[in-house]
């Protein structure tokens, strides 16, 4: 198994990629509601689960090995 | 659709790439020479290589009738040798002069040195000397911001003219500064460390179509040369039409290339058989 550096070393370029993927996502999706100049009267539910999970993965208080099942778990709240 | 690849190390691809870009619609790669992945120890190796890149690999990419152009510089990683440097240096003109060659890159910055400032220089000096057009590389991720904006500060010193010079692997944090200053601005797409296809395209529709060019610079690390197929499904799903595509990825390679009277390949207009 990896030790924790090599882990970073292994990963930390593709996570960047990732991170770089949803925030031109965001940037996109902004640009699109200025280009169409319509109100946005309530927020888009995918949007708010996006910025939910943005949040969650940004608390550093303990470690933990559940991040990504607590998103699958966020994500099964969003109905189609 | 036809596509030309801007930016394409075939030296380090196989021969089965020309042909797949072949059936997808590429009809012409540009090679700017690069760093072979190890520091060369002399300049006769560099002599080699231009000679593969302007004599050997058109014949390879004309197998599939695919036009192969190229350009030669002593790339900034290994422009940290200056003795070296200089002697590539003298010994470029009589590349510049072969049928195939369309000007001087890639130079640029690597991590931003004394010796390196010195080679740009160097290396933009001899193109405007030979009136030959520029490629300049801009450093990786960390780097990139910094090397760029010390790039447009070395080029402003400079008696350049803008309009020769194509700035590549620009990103959201250096496109805008590049194009402001007058330059041609390049998105190079790879799967981890550049910009992505989307990014490519979210930057097309937030700042035209004028001055940018998309290219794969495919090499011998990891990256692929239908990412830029990627970008223009991406690009066209999102409804943009077949002649805007054609604009960014035929006719503004023709637009920047075509200032050195050897690329031949002119824009292409799409018309309808009714207005024929």
């Amino acid at each position: 198994m990896l030790s924790p550096q090599q882990i970073l070393d292994t990963y930390y370029l593709e996570a960047r990629r990732d991170l770089l993927e949803i925030a031109a996502l965001l940037d996109r999706y902004d640009a699109a509601v200025e280009r169409e100049a319509t109100p946005i009267t309530d927020e888009n539910a995918k949007l708010t689960m996006m910025r939910q999970a943005l949040s969650q993965l940004s608390e550093t208080n303990s470690p933990s090995t559940t991040r990504t099942a607590d998103l699958l778990e966020l994500f099964a709240t969003l109905k189609a | 659709m036809q596509i030309i690849q801007p930016h394409y190390h075939a030296i380090a691809r196989t021969t089965q790439d020309y042909e797949r870009m072949a059936m997808s619609g590429v009809v012409a790669v540009c090679e700017p020479a690069f760093w072979a992945g190890f520091d060369r120890r002399y300049p006769e190796t560099f002599l080699d290589y231009f000679e593969q890149i302007s004599e050997f690999e058109p014949t390879r990419a004309a197998q599939y009738g695919i036009r192969h152009f190229c350009w030669v510089a002593v790339n900034p990683k290994e422009a940290e040798n200056s003795e070296l440097t200089q002697e590539v240096l003298r010994a470029m003109p009589k590349f510049l002069e072969k049928p195939t060659c369309l000007g001087v890159g890639e130079t640029g910055l690597h991590k931003s040195t004394p010796k390196e400032f010195k080679a740009l220089q160097a290396h933009v000096e001899m193109a405007m000397e030979h009136d030959q057009l520029v490629l300049i590389h801009t450093p990786h991720l960390s780097d990139k911001a910094h090397g760029t904006k010390k790039t447009l500060e070395v080029l402003k010193e400079m008696d350049v003219d803008p309009s020769r010079i194509w700035i590549d692997h620009v990103e959201e944090n250096t496109i805008e500064s590049v194009l402001d200053a007058g330059y041609w601005a390049g998105m190079t797409l790879y799967p981890v460390t550049k910009c992505s296809p989307r990014r490519a395209v979210d930057l097309l529709e937030k700042y035209g179509n004028e001055r940018l060019l998309v290219n794969s610079s495919a090499d011998w690390g990891p990256s692929d040369p239908f990412t830029l197929q990627e970008c223009i499904l991406e690009y066209r799903s999102r409804g943009h039409s077949t002649q805007e595509a054609i604009e960014i990825f035929h006719n503004n390679p023709c637009r920047f290339l075509g200032q050195n009277p050897k690329w031949d390949i002119e824009p292409i207009q799409l018309i309808t058989a009714e207005t024929v």
